[in-house]
């Protein structure tokens, strides 16, 4: 098990946002964190790496809880990309190498350097690492923060709303590099998200919050056409295509 | 595959030398304007006597004279001043998320323009009685600095405390910034308004900053200050790098945010307080400075924050020297200068360039 998080509780000045949260995740797999808008699937991200620190509640990654490491342990372990990734005049190269930040003294060394390279090859980066990043698309730049979470070298990525804001070749692109790595590589993920459908299509878990806790927790045998009405309060039909599971709203 | 990414680290080196050759340039050329400069003014020396003087012989009395004891100071002291204010820029900058963001812009040298004429008003530093060669004296000049110095502090530890009460955001702090700015220059306006004649041309002599002004141990202790910021300001380079990436990201990367921004305001405004205390307020630098540096070699702050030193430095310095010897036999004060350079280079800047 990589991942156990037991009791998270968290407020919002004194407002309850999250209760009970109760999940864990192996090696090799990806969760996707669902729900309608404001539920808290992104406070419960950023949970999971102590931006936001619960009041109560263990996060225990590897067997130690996030939540008495320091922060720059927490990004050794934990890379998380945010919804929004702002540029800079700064080249795709130096923003993937800013992943090394957890792990370095004073200075990059050569394997900093070679690990980048590998982050770049792997993501087949290399026509943007030279370009600055304040002139990539969205798309572009979206990848650069996954290269840049992967730089950290870390057992578990969070990625907040991968896919938002982006077309459809770059959603496949994305999430295609995501689950290369998670299946390829000693790294798991969890993923906020609002298509179902990429939901389906790629994640392995899925976990639905409402109201500030978790409505139903599984694999996709236990998403029901039931959970989905409940939770976004939509009816929705559950079909099966070339063994993809698809939603479609009735 | 692997030539073609071999490829990528050669190019990536190539990038990052380019802009260390930038820097080294910049530096070089620094060394030819200090020569220069020192060569110039009422009295002409030629270079290569300057160069020899400062090597430690002696060629002419006077001239050792005119070299150690008032060229070099000012040339120094502009180089340590225009080092300080852009350092200060650069972080703000940064920390700010705001290319407006500058000492300038947060109201601290309103603040410490109105602690210099609170001084010469209520404690009487200025000038009771001019005499005939120097128009204006301001009497005990070091309370004059002790006085705007603390109320440059004061007016960060006010945007500090907001900061600290409604969260340590940027938005917070620049618009306090520019609140305190317009209080401290209504301030001054009254304390002119029950000036008399001296008192007020002692005021607004204050508000020129001019290089002139500091002595050796003044310029020593600027110059303290600024090496210790500088220092900071580079071991946290990655951090301001990450702050750079958002606030989300940076925090993702284990950068505690809040206190990269605090402790970056209170060396940033320290660095301001103690040049503007001494000098007077030279403005613009703060804030063109890094830009200039950031169009030559981008905003990684690893290269940035050398980059922006030698940027202020030579900006400055070369202001000061035409400040001196432009209109002679008067000296200008520099901040004339930079005021008039400062705002069309800026809107140059704006025009000509990428986003800020």
């Amino acid at each position: 098990m990589i991942l156990d998080v037991n009791g998270v509780e968290f407020d919002y000045r004194s407002k309850e946002v999250l209760s009970n949260i109760k999940f864990h995740l192996q090696k090799n797999e990806i969760l996707a964190i669902l729900g309608p808008n404001g539920v808290g699937k992104t406070t419960l991200l950023k949970c999971m790496n102590a931006i936001l620190k619960p009041k109560s509640g263990t996060i225990m990654i590897e067997e130690q809880d996030v939540l008495k490491l320091e922060q720059m342990e927490i990004a050794r372990r934990l890379g998380y990309v945010p919804q929004q990734c702002e540029s800079a005049r700064l080249t795709a190269f130096d923003a993937i190498l800013l992943g090394r930040m957890p792990h370095i003294k004073w200075n990059i060394s050569t394997g900093d350097v070679m690990l980048v390279e590998n982050v770049i090859k792997r993501l087949k980066l290399e026509d943007l690492a030279l370009r600055y990043i304040d002139e990539l698309s969205g798309g572009e730049l979206q990848k650069v923060g996954i290269a840049r979470a992967l730089a950290q070298n870390p057992k578990l990525l969070l990625l907040d709303e991968p896919t938002s804001s982006l077309d459809l070749r770059n959603q496949l692109d994305i999430l295609d590099i995501v689950r290369d790595v998670v299946k390829k590589e000693d790294v798991s993920a969890i993923m906020t998200m609002h298509d179902l459908n990429l939901a389906f299509r790629y994640a392995d878990k899925f976990l639905f919050l409402k109201n500030g806790t978790i409505f139903a927790a599984g694999s996709i045998a236990d998403v029901s056409p039931q959970v989905i009405e409940e939770v976004y309060g939509v009816p929705v039909t559950i079909q099966n295509y070339q063994n993809v599971s698809v939603v479609i709203p009735v | 595959m692997s030539s073609e990414a071999g490829d990528i680290v050669s190019r990536y080196k190539e990038h990052t030398a380019k802009k260390v050759s930038y820097i080294l340039t910049g530096i070089l050329l620094l060394f030819l304007v200090v020569v220069y400069s020192i060569s110039t003014g009422s009295v002409d020396i030629p270079p290569l006597d300057v160069v020899r003087t400062l090597a430690g012989q002696s060629i002419s009395p006077t001239w050792d004279s005119i070299i150690w004891n008032i060229r070099l100071p000012q040339v120094l002291t502009a180089i340590v001043a225009g080092t300080g204010l852009a350092i200060s820029g650069v972080v703000m900058q940064s920390i700010l998320r705001n290319p407006l963001g500058s000492p300038f812009t947060l109201g601290i040298s309103n603040a410490a323009a109105f602690g210099a004429a609170f001084s010469i008003i209520i404690l009487g530093a200025g000038s009771t009685s001019s005499n005939v060669g120097t128009a204006v004296i301001i009497n005990n000049p070091y309370v004059t600095t002790i006085s705007a110095f603390v109320f440059a502090m004061i007016a960060t530890a006010v945007i500090l405390m907001f900061a600290k009460l409604r969260g340590t955001t940027p938005e917070v702090m620049i618009l306090i910034g520019v609140a305190l700015g317009s209080l401290f220059t209504a301030g001054t306006m009254f304390l002119q308004y029950f000036a008399d004649d001296v008192q007020l041309a002692s005021m607004v002599f204050w508000t020129f900053g001019d290089t002139s002004r500091a002595n050796w141990e003044e310029l020593g202790l600027i110059t303290v200050i600024v090496v210790i910021a500088f220092v900071y300001f580079t071991l946290n380079r990655w951090k301001y790098n990450a702050i750079d990436a958002g606030d989300e990201t940076a925090k993702g990367l284990g950068v505690n945010v809040d206190r990269v921004r605090l402790w970056g305001m209170i060396w940033a405004s320290f660095v301001t307080a103690i040049t503007v205390a001494f000098l007077g307020v030279i403005g613009f630098i703060g804030l063109i400075c890094p830009h200039m540096a950031r169009r030559l070699i981008g905003d990684d702050h690893r290269f940035l924050i050398t980059g922006s030193v030698v940027m202020g430095a030579l900006l400055l310095l070369c202001a000061d020297t035409v400040a001196r010897v432009m209109i002679q036999p008067y000296q200008l004060p520099v901040a004339v200068l930079t005021a008039f350079l400062g705002a069309p280079t800026f809107i140059y800047l704006i025009l000509k360039g990428r986003r800020i």
